[in-house]
């Protein structure tokens, strides 16, 4: 029973509120079940990128090098996480008890453009090496649609705080694996001989979209002995 | 440049999705059908003209260093706005474009006009601007969702054409990223010639 739902999860693309609440009161193994669920349907079955079209621009855009692309996807992981929980907790007690929910899209997308800053102000002070690594990155994130689009749909998908945190980093891991794997693809391609039309973001978008189909293959998996 | 010019050059040379490569995550998103394509073109060019013309009516007011926050704001204004105007109106088209509705607000096309165009030029001419490239997105998107559907579920924009059964894949994740691939090869043999 608890297999079927966890293959209703991953196979319906929602991970429905009453499948999670109805897991939450069960036992802790449940529980824990649950979210290696989420993890998986995050990062391989529903990826960001690949299945759900968020981020495509850094996607396209910083994916020539393997060794950037690692860096973009920490960097978002970091600030998807930071972002995960900020914006939860602004939700659950700022939006909702007041009855503003409209105001989500304009909230939301401030808050992350404003911890983006803040993110890179601390890290500069604190961590230059960091800061040097992940430097670059950091003003490219706020644009990343990935990031506002996971704050939303973790507060569509009524998740709890450690939910919501789970689910984004793996989704964010899910970018990187995405990033890491076309950017694998990308420096090989650079020393083949491609038509002159085909050059650039064509052959990376049907390279993606070879491997957004090498990544349907895992609709199928159940996470479950 | 004349008005004519600012509205023709959205369309083709520059064209949002096929020359700049600007807001991709829609591009792919929500062409899964002819309509929902060309609903999602009309819901940012609307966007796109309203925050053009009051970005350029208050540009002389906000400072320079705060202007990029200042603009997500009257972007994110409108966005919402409209938002609930489509869920109100149009229930269905809201309820298939799902999460890329709020994502206007990240879509760096509208928040590139405003720094590029509507920052430094009239009102009127800001709204013709936001008209054309708004087309151009629009024009884009329906040409991308007709594709799909003509590929993968055999109609467009409803009317179905083909009896049997058709590749699904089209409609799927995978069929977005190879239709718009193959559509900008195409794109880029006929502009250079």
């Amino acid at each position: 029973m608890i297999g079927m739902n966890i293959m209703s999860i991953l196979v319906a693309d929602n991970i429905s509120s009453e499948v999670l609440n109805g897991f939450a009161t069960g036992s802790v193994g449940v529980q824990t079940i649950t979210l290696v669920a989420i993890v998986i349907g995050a990062i391989f079955v529903n990826n960001v990128v690949l299945s759900q079209f968020l981020g495509i621009c850094p996607f396209l855009g910083v994916s020539s090098k393997v060794e950037t692309s690692l860096g973009m996807g920490m960097a978002v992981t970091f600030v998807m996480a930071l972002s995960s929980i900020v914006t939860w907790l602004i939700q659950t007690y700022l939006l909702a008890p007041f009855g503003i929910v409209y105001m989500q899209t304009i909230t939301f997308i401030l808050v992350i453009a404003a911890l983006v800053q803040m993110v890179e102000i601390v890290l500069k002070k604190v961590s230059p090496a960091l800061y040097q690594a992940l430097g670059i990155f950091l003003p490219l994130i706020t644009t990343n649609c990935a990031v506002l689009g996971v704050a939303i749909i973790a507060v569509q998908k009524d998740f709890d705080l450690l939910t919501g945190v789970i689910y984004s980093v793996s989704t964010a891991l899910g970018f990187a694996l995405a990033l890491v794997l076309l950017a694998g693809i990308r420096e090989r391609l650079e020393t083949e001989d491609t038509p002159k039309a085909m050059q650039g973001v064509p052959i990376a978008l049907i390279t993606a979209g070879l491997l957004a189909m090498a990544f349907m293959g895992f609709a199928n998996v159940v996470p479950l002995p | 440049m004349s008005r004519l010019q600012i509205i023709t050059k959205g369309i083709l040379k520059e064209n949002p999705t096929f020359v700049l490569i600007l807001g991709m995550c829609p591009t792919l998103g929500v062409t899964s059908s002819a309509i929902n394509g060309m609903g999602m073109g009309i819901a940012t060019m609307a966007v796109l003209i309203l925050s053009n013309i009051v970005i350029s009516m208050i540009k002389n007011f906000i400072p320079d260093k705060v202007r990029i926050p200042a603009f997500i704001v009257v972007i994110a204004s409108f966005v919402t706005i409209i938002e609930m105007l489509m869920q109100a109106y149009v229930p269905s088209l809201y309820a298939s474009l799902g999460v890329f509705i709020p994502l206007i607000v990240v879509n760096c096309i509208i928040l590139g006009r405003a720094e590029a165009f509507a920052s430094k030029n009239g009102v009127f001419d800001s709204a013709l601007d936001g008209l054309g490239i708004g087309l151009g997105f629009t024009l884009s998107l329906t040409i991308v969702g007709m594709v799909r559907e003509a590929l993968g579920a055999g109609s467009i924009f409803g009317f179905s054409f083909a009896e049997g059964v058709m590749p699904l894949l089209f409609i799927l994740a995978p069929g977005g990223f190879l239709v718009l691939g193959y559509l900008m090869v195409l794109f880029n043999k006929i502009a250079k010639r």
